[in-house]
């Protein structure tokens, strides 16, 4: 079977360490914060200008002063803090957030990533996904394998308008886990029920299958 | 000293067509819901805005764009707003994307009086197109530049009448460097009080960069995306 979006986002949450700071973009890395391991604590920003993003309010208690940067009413935790939008990128650009989780349209086996514009199509802007990546040491990318067409999304060369160059050193899709190595896509656990041959036939870049190679537990 | 003004009309009534403007706020949250309407009345047009984003189509800045006041858009991202982007691949609007974090500081800068920054993000992009770039310790940055502004339009929480501002919450977002930056900054404040009764301590953006403000009236607060969970 493939991941579905939530073991996708399952997956990931079991990268949380202690401690960390963790960005979460919209989409599919939103839904790790439902997973984050028992007994660990990490705290999560929002670029916004919020750290300790805590869980959507009771119906009633929504706050229109308090968002996440998908712009849906959220909460605090104990021990938040509010900055402003110059300060939270100050904290991203100084390589203070431990993760960052985003999506993409497209990723190249380099580690390129493009997610923000579909020229002709959808203008829409990068909101902080350039900042993010130009910036994060430790950055997980959840995305879809391939389009709704079937064509591979883990290209060779990105075909759309670039968000960063050579950033991104994990994926995961609803087919495994891969590293990013000078060798291309690594897989290195494979969903359960999924095959290398399926993996191999739905990735147009460069990849190579871990000699560890792991049924993904999830 | 007078930096106060009765209303948003009498704040903005020297802003003129052709005019640069910053608006704080992210989404709809943090927005200076009062000087965007005095500025749909006033009919101003051909404006620059400079904003995180545009509003939705009845909301924000969005109210401006369906009355084609603005000539150009600075912002991050423009999604959810349909008029817009009518608006953008008709030719009818000019927008420059600019990264989140670039936009922030672009105004931190002008705050901060520094003309210019190295920053690495957009480097290898669409945005790096026409600017210097400079390796520090192996890494590529672009040289990115302060904004400059007639006037910088802003929400906070709460004021005095130096022009001290509290902010409330993610309400916070672009304000503070906003208001750092405009050759003329307009604060509209939800609780506007005497000097002497906000704590010094607790001050976001001190009076300095506050020239006018006034109390705001009749806040919609619209939420972009109500998520709640239910009670057990």
């Amino acid at each position: 079977m493939a991941l579905t979006k939530e073991q996708i986002a399952q997956r990931i949450a079991k990268e949380l360490q202690d401690g960390y700071y963790v960005n979460l973009g919209i989409g599919i890395p939103t839904l790790v914060a439902n997973y984050i391991p028992e007994g660990i604590e990490v705290v999560l920003q929002s670029e916004n200008g919020l750290l300790g993003i805590g869980p959507f309010p009771f119906e009633g208690e929504e706050d229109a002063d308090l968002i996440n940067a998908g712009k849906q009413t959220v909460t605090t935790v104990k021990g938040s803090a509010f900055f402003d939008s110059a300060l939270s990128f100050g904290m991203i650009r100084a390589g203070k957030v431990n993760l960052t989780v985003l999506g993409a349209m497209e990723l190249s086996d380099r580690g390129d990533i493009a997610s923000w514009k579909i020229p002709g199509k959808m203008v829409k802007g990068m909101g902080g996904a350039m900042d993010l990546v130009a910036s994060a040491k430790n950055i997980i990318v959840a995305m879809q394998h391939t389009n709704k067409a079937g064509e591979s999304k883990l290209l060779k060369e990105c075909t759309l308008p670039i968000t960063g160059l050579a950033c991104v050193k994990k994926v995961v899709t609803e087919l495994g886990f891969f590293n990013i190595t000078e060798n291309g896509f690594e897989l290195v656990e494979i969903a359960p029920d999924i095959t290398v041959e399926e993996v191999k036939a739905k990735t147009e870049g460069r990849l190579t299958i871990s000699q560890n190679l792991k049924k993904m537990i999830l | 000293m007078n930096k106060v003004y009765n209303n948003a009309d009498e704040a903005i009534s020297d802003i003129e067509s052709g005019m640069t403007l910053m608006l704080g706020g992210f989404g709809l949250c943090g927005l200076p819901e009062n000087c965007i309407a005095a500025l749909v009345k006033k009919g101003v047009n051909n404006l620059t805005c400079i904003s995180n984003n545009a509003g939705v189509d009845d909301f924000g800045i969005g109210l401006m764009l369906q009355k084609r006041q603005v000539k150009k858009m600075i912002a991050s991202y423009v999604g959810e707003n349909a008029e817009f982007e009518r608006q953008l691949l008709s030719g009818e609007l000019e927008v420059e994307l600019v990264p989140q974090g670039t936009l922030a500081t672009r105004c931190m800068a002008a705050g901060y009086g520094m003309p210019a920054f190295f920053t690495p993000a957009g480097v290898g992009t669409e945005v790096a197109a026409g600017k210097e770039v400079r390796e520090f310790d192996g890494k590529k940055y672009l040289l990115e530049h302060a904004f400059k502004a007639d006037f910088a339009i802003v929400k906070a929480w709460k004021g005095d009448t130096h022009g001290n501002l509290i902010y409330k919450e993610t309400a916070r977002n672009f304000n503070p460097v906003m208001a750092m930056a405009g050759n003329i900054t307009i604060a509209e404040v939800e609780h506007l009080v005497p000097a002497g009764e906000l704590e010094p301590d607790m001050i976001h953006t001190p009076g300095i960069y506050v020239h006018r403000i006034f109390q705001g009236k009749q806040y919609e607060k619209r939420i972009e995306q109500r998520t709640t969970r239910k009670r057990n």
